[in-house]
């Protein structure tokens, strides 16, 4: 059984990110790291693998960004993945959900595996839902903010989580299940894991190597613009006063001035 | 009262583990991807391609580095200006200064001698001219020469900690890595990875000031010197600024007090990282007397000096971070630095020049001859175990322009003990007799042997304001940090303990790690940036498990 | 401008939500016309009449029983050919969310995500979304048509307008594989309350508790206020609170409408996880503790005297 794990590679945490005033996106020129969330993905896949027992199963990790994300990337090999396959292409920079759809779903069709897994969302604030437009591209079920994931017999059974507590979902492989992060604790990567990282078969793939014309990737292929940056609207002023015995009424008054009651 | 009548419940012997079978095997294992541990893997990949035969009979892996933080640089922090005299050295002039990830050459220095308001500019001391060096960040530097080390052959194994020493028959095999995934009770978590035991013809330590294996190998082997090693702790931010700076900047006095009895030995520095960055900080000796003392707190006191107030306006702070310096210098290095398959380099031994405030270059240099030793010990015929096969390491040290230094200015630092105007008189006489005056050795005391007084210090440090002034929690969250909390506790420390002693814990982490309590002190590991400040004042810092603590670019 | 808005409607009732995006579009001027697909729905669309719908468009099919996303697609693209919409709006919803992605993919339309608010500059559609943990806001436009925008949960409040809405169903073809994945179990409301990622309101307790005991005072404001309860690192290091309600760097982030935030100092670890949230209330007896330079209104007081007040009076407010 092949599962293919789309991971995505973002910018090191808090506080060094920055906006790049001249492209208005998150100048992602610093370091990177594989996105936290992805990691839980990563570890479904293996866990489902290891379940399975088959011998013959694969967890391929399938990436769109710059070359220097294979280092990143590595981390999922070191836990136990196969294989990376990173479409690396100037052209794909800038690419927004139409175009990176395309471009994974491109990927992903060349890999044809049975299922295909997503994290909850990426930790930089950028492609959430991308897994719905995937899914749709590759037409093939989708279940998302999944927090328990079984495999059973040709199929999925997944329990998402809604605003109104958990749904039980059904899906015939090949599938496309997005994880939320509370569906597993990812491992350690075990020493020997460490070391033989490097040695797996990492893939670097060009737009031309997927058929995916320059034109239907990056800002080309994209069907949004970021315009322009401003400030956040003001929080307004800090209101502070002192409990004299009042403290309480003047919250109540507060709540019931701003609706939030 | 003193902290060392409080020893921390920790005993080495905890800390070496009898080889069983070996989970992994290499050639040399080097512990701390710091200056000193990759020039060793970076001399030993030189010295391995010309000798296809021998790296064939280390197997897979050849050379391999561990580093506990998420990456080689997570861990490293200095100031820093440093010589590149070993650096060049190390790549045999394949490498210029200018593919070094260098800000600058230093072209202009001064020195001043601060009072509350005004500073003093004094003639810069012959033992601290920096002409000739280059502004560094560590942390990058430790980037970059963990590249150089993977491209000459070592296998760098990051968010891996040396927990324990392999050894046995007198000789040591390898190290144990640490435990991934407990709980805050020791117990298993879902994830538990245990550590590893890594086998190798050669270990050698590089982990930098208060090596956990260091510690431990040390007085398990007998190893350590006359004088007990002493630390000073040191604090920096990195600032974005307005205007560039286009000096080195040093500055003694205020707001260190130079009585005798305070023991407060130290200054400030202030280089330019290029035109658009700024890194500063305060570094004071731990032998400090005063509870109340706080060299992160110093540091923000620091900035509200006018001279330093100007050159920060309309700037930003983007960096901050902690760590100890040794400083006993060459009296409180160990009385040999190798045992039977061990060589132990840099920082860890020891190697600081205190006056010239240089120990990179020595780091590197250390890092290197240990190299050469390890490769000479591992041809056919030899055996690393053996006694004394690694003896030439040693030799190769003494020979060197370490030695020589250290020796120069051995008396430096316990001259300061005796306060600010007498110690600069005796370091003088020092520096103008090449180290002949005063004769002999002067005995230091370790830390932990300080009295303990209150004075009010802690009255004068400014209260955060955010923009110029920062609290110890902003700090740790700006270094990176994000440890998970229910990691278990890594410092061994006594928790039922007099107030004054929770008090001088308390304003000594930078980190916020330690806060007074009921019946003695509140620990909260998970702030921990791993300076090693507490060893040197009654606690013991092992290293937590590997990936956690902070996650330094810039310093 | 002539827009589309997708009313999501659960248990019988339109989402709130829903609706205050139906208000909004409403407001923007030109035509507004909803969309409700499900099963056995058709009274719910008379409803969006008086929030500012001109038309409803209704798919009454037993195949939309399930609030799955995927059929949902279909129909969508089947309602939006050859109408000339300019915009299609969703309030953010895990089910929503999942619609807009699909429909972008499908249309080969832009969505723009996460938006904070939603203008009409120059006769184009223009959003506002934050951005680097709300620190930023960029306005985010479309190259191509229809606009698809998916607004952040609880952005609008729903108006009416007291009109009335012509209510037009259709029908559509569902695609094999849009109704491939199956709904085994419906999700039901559970009865301890939200949880604190979906919470729109969090009463959070701290160090300044004293004790684990007094945790009570924070679940008796939090259910008084139909909220839920949090608790920052240090207590939950302090065992006073489990793992699962820390919010903070190490912990959970949460964005609800209302954060009270009892006995807590608000450093910045703890900032991190929360600054997203609409309303901070702040009540701590340090009147320099650093949560006072964010919260929109800090007490500085005993929360021992205060929160049982507060909880007193908002349960008679509710009654009222």
């Amino acid at each position: 059984m092949k599962i293919a794990v789309c991971a995505k590679y973002v910018p090191e945490a808090t506080a060094a990110r920055r906006i790049d005033p001249q492209t208005k996106r998150l100048d992602r020129s610093g370091e990177g790291a594989l996105n936290p969330f992805d990691v839980n993905a990563v570890e479904e896949a293996l866990k489902l693998g290891e379940a399975a027992g088959a011998d013959d199963g694969e967890v391929v990790i399938v990436s769109l960004g710059p070359e220097r994300a294979l280092d990143a990337m590595r981390r999922a090999l070191a836990m136990g993945a196969d294989r990376i396959v990173l479409v690396a292409d100037e052209a794909a920079a800038g690419s927004d959900l139409v175009a990176t759809s395309r471009i994974l779903a491109a990927a992903l069709e060349r890999e044809s595996p049975d299922l295909v897994l997503f994290g909850q969302q990426a930790d930089d604030a950028d492609g959430a839902v991308l897994w719905a437009a995937v899914a749709d591209r590759l037409q093939r079920p989708l279940i998302s903010q999944v927090a328990d994931l079984t495999l059973e017999d040709g199929k999925v059974r997944g329990k998402r989580q809604t605003e109104y507590g958990y749904d039980v979902i059904d899906a015939p492989l090949p599938a496309v299940v997005a994880v939320s992060d509370a569906i597993n604790e990812p491992r350690y990567p075990s020493l020997k894991g460490i070391m033989g990282a490097k040695k797996k078969p990492q893939e670097t793939l060009s737009l031309a190597d997927l058929g995916v014309p320059a034109d239907e990737a990056g800002e080309a292929g994209s069907r949004t613009t970021v315009q322009a940056l401003s400030d956040p609207p003001a929080r307004g002023d800090t209101v502070k006063i002192e409990d004299d015995g009042s403290g309480a009424e003047k919250i109540l008054e507060f709540l019931q001035e701003r609706k939030a009651l | 009262m003193r902290p060392s009548d409080f020893p921390p419940p920790f005993d080495p012997a905890e800390f070496v583990v009898a080889p069983g079978e070996a989970e992994i095997e290499v050639g040399v294992l080097i512990v701390g991807a710091g200056p000193a541990g990759l020039a060793c893997a970076i001399r030993l990949g030189q010295l391995l391609e010309g000798a296809p035969e021998l790296a064939e009979r280390l197997g897979d892996v050849p050379v391999a580095v561990l580093e506990k933080g998420k990456q080689p640089g997570s861990h490293l922090l200095s100031g820093a200006v440093v010589n590149p005299g070993s650096l060049r050295r190390l790549f045999a002039g394949r490498v210029t200064t200018r593919e070094m990830p260098f800000y600058g050459r230093v072209e202009h220095e001064s020195v001043y001698l601060l009072t509350s308001r005004r500073a003093l500019r004094i003639p810069t001391p012959p033992t601290m001219r920096n002409g000739g060096n280059y502004i560094t960040s560590l942390s990058q530097l430790g980037r970059w020469l963990a590249e150089r080390a993977e491209e000459a052959g070592a296998t760098i194994l990051p968010e891996t900690s040396g927990h324990a020493l392999l050894a046995g028959d007198g000789r040591v095999r390898g190290v144990r890595t640490g435990d991934r995934g407990r709980g805050r009770g020791g117990e298993e978590l879902g994830n538990f990875e245990p550590g590893s035991d890594v086998h190798a013809r050669v270990t050698v330590l590089a982990e930098g000031t208060q090596g956990h294996l260091t510690g431990v190998a040390l007085q398990r082997f007998a190893l350590e010197g006359q004088n007990p090693q002493v630390w000073a702790l040191g604090v920096k931010e990195v600032w974005k600024v307005a205007k560039p700076l286009d000096h080195v900047i040093h500055t003694m006095g205020w707001p260190l007090r130079a009585a005798a009895k305070y023991r407060e030995f130290g200054g400030s520095f202030v280089y330019p990282m290029g035109d658009e960055m700024v890194t500063l900080g305060m570094v004071v000796g731990l032998d400090h007397s005063d509870a109340e003392l706080s060299v992160h707190d110093l540091l923000q006191e620091l900035k509200t000096h006018p001279f330093l107030r100007k050159l920060l306006e309309g700037g930003e702070r983007v960096a901050w971070g902690a760590k100890t310096i040794p400083e006993g210098g060459f009296l409180s290095l160990p009385k040999r630095l190798h045992a039977p398959g061990l060589l132990i380099c840099g920082d860890g031994a020891g190697l600081v020049n205190v006056p010239a405030l240089k120990g990179i270059h020595y780091a590197v240099e250390s890092g290197r001859l240990a190299a050469e030793a390890a490769f000479a010990a591992l041809q056919r015929g030899e055996s690393p175990g053996r006694r004394g096969a690694l003896a030439r390491y040693d030799e190769s040290l003494r020979e060197s322009f370490v030695w020589r230094d250290l020796r120069q200015v051995r008396n430096m630092r316990q001259a300061f003990g005796r306060g600010f105007w007498l110690g600069g008189a005796l370091a003088g006489a020092m520096t103008a007799s090449r180290g002949a005056f005063p004769p002999g050795n002067v005995h230091a005391e370790p830390d932990t042997d300080q009295e303990l007084i209150r004075t009010g210090r802690a009255a004068s440090y400014p209260k955060a304001d955010g923009k110029l002034t920062f609290d110890k929690l902003s700090s740790v969250f700006l270094s990176g940090n994000q440890t998970r909390d229910d990691a278990p506790n890594h410092i061994r420390l006594q928790r039922e303990v007099p107030r004054e002693l929770a008090e001088l814990w308390t304003n000594m982490c930078p980190a916020a790690v330690y806060e007074v309590a009921e019946n003695g002190v509140e620990v909260t590991p998970s702030n921990c940036v791993q300076c090693g400040a507490i060893t040197a004042k009654g606690g013991r810092l092992t290293p937590p498990e590997g990936g956690a603590g902070p996650e330094y670019k810039l310093t | 401008m002539k827009f589309l808005v997708f009313l999501e409607d659960h248990e019988g009732r339109l989402q709130k939500d829903s609706l205050g995006v139906l208000s909004k579009a409403a407001s923007l001027g030109g035509e507004v016309e909803g969309v409700v697909l499900g099963s056995e729905i058709e009274g719910l669309a008379a409803e969006a009449g008086r929030f500012g719908a001109q038309r409803v468009h209704v798919l009454d099919d037993v195949l939309l029983g399930a609030p799955l996303p995927q059929p949902r697609v279909d129909a969508l693209e089947n309602l939006l050919r050859d109408r000339g919409f300019d915009a299609v709006l969703f309030a953010a919803s895990v089910l929503s969310a999942d619609v807009a992605a699909g429909l972008a993919a499908r249309l080969d339309a832009g969505l723009n995500y996460d938006l904070a608010d939603l203008v009409v500059e120059d006769g184009k559609l223009v959003g506002k979304r934050p951005a680097l943990g709300d620190s930023v806001y960029a306005d985010v436009g479309w190259t191509s048509e229809p606009c698809l925008a998916l607004v952040r949960s609880g952005t609008f409040e729903p108006a009416e307008s007291g009109g009335s809405a012509e209510v037009e169903t259709f029908e559509s073809r569902l695609q094999d594989f849009s109704l491939a994945a199956t709904m085994v179990e419906r999700a039901h409301e559970e009865s301890e309350g939200p949880s604190i990622e979906d919470a729109d309101v969090i009463v959070a307790g701290g160090r300044g508790l004293g004790g684990p005991e007094n945790f009570a005072l924070v679940e008796e404001l939090a259910k008084a206020l139909g909220g839920a309860v949090a608790a920052t690192r240090a207590v939950v290091d302090a065992g006073w609170y489990p793992y699962a309600a820390q919010v903070g760097q190490t912990g959970k982030t949460v964005s609800p409408k209302l954060y009270v935030a009892v006995g807590i100092s608000g450093a910045i670890q703890h900032k991190v996880g929360m600054q997203g949230s609409g309303l901070i209330v702040a009540i701590n007896k340090d009147p320099n503790a650093p949560i006072f330079e964010y919260a929109d209104l800090g007490v500085v007081g005993d929360l021992h005297e205060i929160v049982p007040k507060l909880t007193e009076l908002v349960r008679a407010r509710k009654a009222a």
